[in-house]
């Protein structure tokens, strides 16, 4: 194979699916709570508690958004031929996201600027919508990258265009990621609020966890029947079994701290939880990006997917620079606006 | 319509609506950079009171830029599959610099700027002005660069045939500082300047006129007035410098912008025209010569004109890129004009005096954004049939796999989204504007002070 160039015995292509595993994880971790916090909008009745929920993410959606767009950006650096198939082939579910994340965001800006009560409830409304349906999307993709694509030569795509992405399979994933983000936005909502909000975010808590693990058994058991090869990465590399164990561990904890009023921790273990799945996913598929169902030569895998090495070799040095940096930026911010959600004349 | 028409439309509307924010967001942060610079430095209130005013549309703006922007970095790889696959090796560096060193540091700090006032220190707090604004500038680095590299490509070589044909990266400092690069990011700078600056003008110059916050009012108009007197000017030099790359580079699309058709013939430089391709006449009002006096200082050195290439290889909307390309320098010119006088009248004290003065300042806020999108529809379709400059073209970029109707879904979407978004836009701006700095009934001068 041509890129066969290593460091610290791992070949580029790998070291590269490692970065864009570690992007994808940090947003799914940070806009999980920051979407999952949004799906419970509706949930909160007065007009107080919303713009809590909503100023609680208030200095940080901005920042946390960046991690799609770095992520999206290794994608297209890293993996170009897999970024322009899979964009592509799920053209309707990707154009629906974004336009949901322009929505989200308009929501955001504009809900607190006016008094009226059409005008609020108006973006109640977008607000919830978009947010749970964002999440629901990207739960929806992860399940249809699991199945495979019709991929024929020349990675074109050669399925369906309009509903194809719908699959029973894909709805599966799609309601375990929207339930998990929603696990998540509350448990953070409830270490950014006080009284009676906090107390109601307690109780949703509860319903949410239940949703999580109710839709993570049935999506579980669904993969291990239905969708062929998923566990033959880890027959040949037994140790690997470590991260289903761990990811078990990890949802089964979070339960235990929320019960115990560890919010933070409850948090670190549900971020976790998202970190192990999604190793899981990332170790199933290993070294393949996008399974063709029509013939695995077809298949897209980080090799053929990749960028030259010359050119992942300077992306890597850029994130060896850029990485520590950021984090930086993001310990700074977090340090200033720690602690419960004050409104004051700067809030949304 | 065929798919490729559609994907273009998409992408020049999604793209030209995304370039309203940006600019603005650069603009604004220079003078945001500006005047709590010096409050901080005066400890002045009024400087203050300008920062955070300005601060409030920065934010509007700023994220109307990051939504539609997450957009277009996606758009690429939905619509441009062809493309995206092609150019994924060198864009990929560029698009991941820009995601960690700028809209990083632009993002995070973001959060601090709004919403941090009360948390840190006002040095803290300016230094988070300043990164914000050095993120917006970088961001623009890298997004040109790339741009760039599609105009004028450096840097790499081609592996593969047909489909499976990509460029790959064999000098990544040659691929960033690619012929056109260094001269277009000053330019896109420049502009974004005098659009943030333009802003302010306008919105001063209305309180002026109707004699509201008088004070910090002249003190910012001031300000953005020297802003925009000594850019207006040195974007002509940049202009000028940036017209000669394209030149040397891109011969085709300079005969297109001054619609120059003979082979190889002394060229004219037109005031204004209009271009009948099928003739291949401009009939308008030019300076004889002109344009070869500009290339090679010699009103009669041939230029290279568009019958020098094949058919297939000239940009088919000759008079478009003709029109465009003339819409900006006039407007650059009136910039230059209208500063100029102003700057004149300050020096003799009647500046706050010309009322009708005021008034044109009141609507310069248009002639930027007008003169920044022209220059990039200019810089765009003088630029085809190529999408990579020489060896991809525009009709071979995009996704195969995508049908007319799915484009046509999310146009219209798009169409809907981003109407609502522009309304919500201008009435935002509009109730900022109408409230002001402060409440003036509540407090007096004094009291804020």
């Amino acid at each position: 194979m041509e890129n066969m160039e290593t460091f610290l015995g791992i070949d580029y292509p790998t070291l590269w699916y490692l970065v864009v595993g570690l992007l994808f994880s940090g947003y799914a971790i940070l806009e999980g709570f920051d979407y999952g916090a949004g799906a419970w909008h509706l949930f909160f009745r007065k007009d107080e508690s919303r713009r809590i929920a909503i100023n609680a993410i208030g200095p940080l959606w901005d920042a946390n958004q960046v991690w799609l767009i770095i992520g999206g950006g290794a994608l297209f650096a890293g993996f170009p031929v897999m970024y322009a198939t899979m964009l592509s082939a799920m053209y309707i579910p990707f154009m629906l996201f974004l336009m949901l994340l322009v929505l989200r965001s308009a929501a955001i800006k504009f809900r607190s600027a006016e008094e009226m009560k059409w005008w609020r409830n108006s973006w109640d409304y977008i607000y919830f919508i978009s947010n749970t349906l964002i999440a629901f999307l990207l739960g929806v993709v992860l399940g249809n990258v699991l199945q495979g694509f019709a991929i024929g030569p020349n990675y074109s795509y050669q399925g369906g265009l309009f509903f194809t992405f719908l699959s029973p399979y894909a709805l599966m994933t799609g309601f375990t990621t929207l339930s998990l983000f929603m696990t998540q936005g509350a448990i953070f909502l409830l270490l950014k609020t006080e009284g009676r909000l906090h107390a109601r975010l307690t109780f949703l808590l509860r319903k949410g966890m239940i949703f999580f693990i109710i839709s993570f058994s049935v999506t579980s058991l669904y993969t291990l029947i239905f969708i062929p090869g998923v566990t033959d990465n880890f027959r040949e590399n037994p140790v690997f079994f470590i991260i289903p164990l761990l990811s078990f561990l990890a949802v089964a904890n979070v339960p235990r701290l929320v019960s115990k009023k560890k919010y933070f921790q409850a948090l670190l273990f549900s971020s976790l939880t998202m970190a192990f799945l999604l190793m899981l996913v990332a170790f199933q598929l290993y070294p393949t990006l996008l399974i063709s169902t029509l013939n695995p030569k077809y298949s897209i895998t980080i090799y053929n997917a990749a960028s030259s090495k010359k050119s992942l070799g300077i992306m890597l040095t850029i994130v060896l620079i850029g990485a520590p940096l950021l984090a930086f930026y993001f310990l700074f911010l977090y340090r200033t606006f720690k602690g419960k959600v004050i409104l004051d004349d700067t809030s949304y | 319509m065929d798919v490729e028409i559609l994907a273009r439309i998409q992408f020049a509307f999604t793209v030209a609506f995304h370039y309203i924010y940006p600019p603005l967001s650069i603009g604004l942060g220079l003078l945001m950079v500006i005047f709590e610079g010096l409050y901080l430095k005066t400890g002045n209130k009024e400087y203050e009171v300008l920062t955070r005013f300005w601060l409030k549309i920065f934010a509007i703006t700023f994220g109307i830029g990051v939504a539609t922007g997450i957009i277009m970095e996606f758009e690429f790889g939905t619509n441009w599959a062809v493309y995206s696959r092609y150019v994924g090796d060198i864009f990929g560096s560029a698009l991941a610099a820009e995601g960690l060193f700028a809209f990083g540091l632009e993002s995070t700090f973001l959060g601090i700027l709004i919403f941090g006032w009360n948390r840190v220190s006002p040095k803290v707090h300016f230094i988070s002005t300043i990164g914000v604004f050095l993120g917006s500038m970088f961001s623009a680095v890298w997004i040109v660069v790339a741009n760039s590299w599609q105009q004028t490509p450096a840097g790499y070589h081609i592996v593969g045939e047909g489909f499976n044909a990509r460029a790959e990266v064999t000098d990544f400092w040659a691929m960033v500082f690619n012929p056109s690069s260094v001269d277009r990011i000053i330019h896109v700078w420049q502009g974004a300047f005098l659009a943030g600056a333009f802003m302010v003008l306008s919105v001063h110059a209305y309180y002026l006129r109707k004699g509201r916050y008088e004070a910090i009012s002249k003190k910012a108009f001031k300000i953005a007035l020297v802003v925009a007197t000594v850019v207006s000017f040195t974007q002509l030099l940049s202009g000028h410098s940036s017209a000669d790359g394209v030149v040397k580079n891109q011969p085709a699309k300079l005969a297109a912008m001054e619609g120059h058709y003979e082979p190889s013939a002394p060229a004219d430089l037109y005031l204004l025209g209009w271009v009948d391709n099928e003739k291949q006449e401009v009939s308008g009002i030019a300076v004889p010569g002109g344009l070869s006096f500009l290339v090679h200082q010699d009103v009669q050195a041939p230029v290279t004109g568009l019958n020098a290439f094949p058919k297939e290889d000239q940009p088919s909307q000759v008079n478009a890129v003709f029109q465009f390309y003339h819409i900006m320098i006039s407007i650059g010119m009136f910039l230059i004009a209208l500063t100029f006088y102003a700057s004149f009248l300050w020096w003799r004290g009647k500046l706050f005096e010309t009322k009708w003065l005021l008034w044109i300042f009141s609507f310069s806020v248009l002639l930027p954004q007008i003169a920044n999108q022209a220059g990039w529809f200019a810089a765009e379709m003088g630029r085809q049939p190529w999408i990579v400059y020489g060896h991809l073209r525009t009709s071979e970029g995009f996704s195969q796999e995508v049908s007319a109707n799915q484009i046509l879904f999310s146009l219209i979407l798009f169409l809907v989204i981003y109407t609502l978004l522009f309304l919500l836009f201008l009435y935002s701006l509009n109730k900022k504007i109408k409230h002001g700095p402060y409440n003036e009934q509540e407090a007096n001068l004094n009291s804020i002070y």
